[in-house]
């Protein structure tokens, strides 16, 4: 049993007019103690909408579907007291832009101190204690707890967002885009000490983001999602150096390297409606190696080895398997 | 606003002179005055300014790319828009093939608006949303008198679309901005800005709101166009990766002053700045086998109210010296590559 499962999720948004989005068509993970993942894609792929369910943040038009277990227990219900049981205290959230989660009229002591009262994990002295060892954690000095989040530059408010997170022993951290606005100094100590936290707790990290250098940086490994679904998982290195989906080797020539002289390419074309059934592979209507099959076949996510899934018909071609000019 | 004052060291040039490069920046000064508030007033605290740029020099030829870069507040978007004469410097020398244009009037700066074009950050936000894709490109034409008859700027509007890739530019001429994706947009801003023909375009982070899927396909049209057209591009950006693979010389700002400049690999590969070198040193890398250790700056950039004496990376910088705290270190070459430079005590020794 992995500390968190996550059985073929899917979640629907209701439009205005009728419309109905898949947002999340049929996505597994298994996330344990210590792991350090993160969730890769451009804007829209659903990996934001699948992080706001695992909390059961999303809106009332969202319909969700699937089994998610968290320590064996499911907590995919629409149920507010049963959520309550394990938000922020089994999994907690840094949301993206940290200078908009925080209150701005209140000292950013009390916001760290809200989240044990509210969950009955510390109060009073015992919570400000904590608060401030929570501060000293994220390398904000203790006394600094008392000023307000104006006071605060960028990255000192997502370093008080990060304590604000940790504020219930959580086991599982969920960080959307957590350093997307900030600069590359403070990004690099951001991720360091969301890198040094994960280990020093044994918190289990899912890293949301779009950038995969961020994710080479801190995590072990990767989903690689592609309109509502995950198209490729596996190991870091491996993704770069070994991709078994044409979208992880297009997303990485897409992206510039600092010493790489390889030429730097986009990928052509837009990814799909959401709002319509998608036939075939999700991605070949952009796909360099597109033969019939992936015109007509949905490809599913099947285990290549012991840690890698992938969806690509490519890998049932033997001559081609995995080669594709990574 | 701030009084613009010739600098008397430079005396302005009478013509253009062939030779000259695009654009030559020298010694420019640029300021926002710092709100003092009421009570600030009444308490009659002291006028105090930043000094968001603070004397810079650098040149961009005909077809060159240089890529400015540095942290959120180091001066680099005040640096570009004093070039194109948005905001008035407070001293220095703007020269534009060679003519001054520091203090030119803005109303005989119109006709050279013409030749100096600028490419927002938010294609989101820079399209105006009631217009369609042919009128907003159309409009520079209008507005600079380009009055040929509805023909011809039609023609334009197509020509700029097409070296925009937008093709068929009839498929985009009559759309609105939002029924196109986030890189078109920005397609249409820059096929805006050809449309009259720039010799200088500045591009404030052209790509950085962007899907990662579509930033390349920019990137490397921006990029053929200024050879196409040779067209000197100022691209403004924080992006290193995005500077050492499109342009061919960067400059890294530091609290308003460039403090390396050199051809981009150089600055990549060997670079000599203490600042820069942490700067790379943080930059993530695509391959995780290149996990390398990151030389961390602690701390936050000081602010640019009270820049530090002497070399304004003293406090923060891991290889300082005494000296670092009485001098203020200009651009050197670095020895054997003239064409490199960093403004360290350490540079030569």
């Amino acid at each position: 049993m992995s500390l968190l499962e996550v059985r073929d999720l899917h979640v629907w948004f209701d439009r205005p007019g009728g419309e109905r989005l898949h947002a999340v068509q049929g996505v597994s993970l298994d996330l344990d103690a210590g792991d350090r993942m993160g969730l890769v894609g451009e804007s829209g792929c659903g990996k934001t909408t699948i992080v706001l369910s695992l909390l059961g943040l999303l809106p009332p038009s969202a319909t969700v579907a699937g089994d998610v277990r968290f320590e064996g227990e499911s907590i995919l219900v629409d149920d507010e007291e049963t959520l309550q049981l394990h938000r922020w205290t089994g999994i907690s959230m840094v949301f993206q832009g940290a200078m908009n989660a925080l209150n701005p009229v209140k000292t950013v002591e009390t916001q760290i101190v809200e989240p044990m009262e509210f969950h009955g994990t510390a109060e009073g002295a015992d919570a400000r204690r904590r608060a401030g060892e929570l501060l000293e954690l994220v390398g904000i000095p203790t006394d600094a707890g008392a000023r307000y989040p104006h006071e605060f530059s960028g990255g000192m408010r997502q370093r008080a967002a990060l304590a604000m997170a940790l504020a219930c022993d959580p086991k599982v951290l969920l960080a959307d885009e957590p350093t997307t606005a900030l600069d590359v100094m403070v990004q690099a100590q951001i991720l360091e000490l969301l890198v040094a936290l994960a280990k020093e707790l044994g918190l289990a990290l899912v890293l949301v983001t779009h950038d995969l250098p961020v994710v080479a940086q801190v995590c072990d490994r990767a989903a690689v999602m592609y309109a509502g679904e995950i198209v490729e998982t596996g190991p870091m290195d491996l993704l770069f150096h070994a991709p078994r989906h044409p979208y992880t080797r297009l997303l990485f020539a897409a992206t510039p390297g600092l010493h790489g002289q390889d030429e730097v390419v986009s990928i052509p074309g837009t990814p799909p409606r959401l709002d319509r059934e998608i036939v075939g592979c999700p991605f070949h209507p952009r796909c360099d190696r597109a033969f019939d099959r992936c015109r007509v076949e949905r490809p599913e996510l099947r285990w290549l080895s012991e840690h890698r899934r992938a969806a690509c018909h490519l890998n049932d071609e033997p001559a081609v398997a995995g080669r594709g000019g990574a | 606003m701030s009084r613009v004052q010739a600098d008397p060291r430079t005396p302005p040039t009478a013509n253009d002179s062939d030779g000259a490069p695009l654009l030559e920046v020298t010694d420019l000064f640029a300021t926002y005055p710092v709100r003092r508030g009421i009570v600030g007033a009444l308490k009659r605290e002291r006028r105090r300014v930043v000094r968001a740029v603070d004397g810079v020099t650098f040149s961009l030829d005909r077809g060159e790319m240089l890529a400015l870069v540095g942290e959120s507040g180091c001066g680099k978007t005040t640096t570009a828009k004093a070039v194109l004469r948005l905001i008035d410097p407070v001293s220095g020398t703007i020269r534009l093939s060679g003519r001054d244009i520091t203090t030119t009037p803005q109303r005989q700066l119109r006709p050279l608006r013409k030749t100096m074009q600028m490419i927002y950050q938010d294609p989101y936000e820079s399209l105006d949303p009631r217009f369609r894709v042919s009128q907003v490109v159309e409009e520079p034409l209008a507005i600079h008198g380009e009055h040929r008859g509805r023909g011809a700027r039609h023609g334009q509007v197509v020509d700029a679309l097409t070296r925009a890739e937008l093709t068929p530019p009839e498929l985009f001429a009559d759309r609105y901005p939002h029924e196109l994706s986030g890189g078109q947009r920005q397609r249409v801003a820059i096929a805006a800005s050809l449309v009259l023909g720039p010799e200088l375009l500045v591009a404030d982070e052209p790509v950085s709101m962007l899907d990662v899927s579509v930033r390349a396909g920019i990137l490397t049209l921006l990029d053929r166009l200024r050879r196409e057209n040779d067209m000197g591009v100022l691209m403004i950006t924080h992006d290193l990766s995005t500077a050492a693979h499109f342009a061919d010389r960067i400059a890294v700002m530091y609290l308003g002053r460039i403090v390396e400049e050199g051809p981009a690999r150089k600055v990549i590969e060997d670079p000599q700045h203490p600042y820069t070198k942490a700067l790379l040193s943080v930059v993530p890398r695509r391959d995780p086998r290149e996990r390398l250790a990151p030389q961390i700056l602690r701390g936050e950039t000081p602010n640019p109210i009270d820049v530090p004496a002497g070399c304004r990376f003293h406090p923060r910088c891991p290889v300082v010296r005494d000296e670092c705290r009485a001098t203020d270190p200009e651009l050197r070459p670095v020895p054997g590559a003239p064409d490199h430079r960093a403004a360290c005590v350490l540079i030569g020794t």
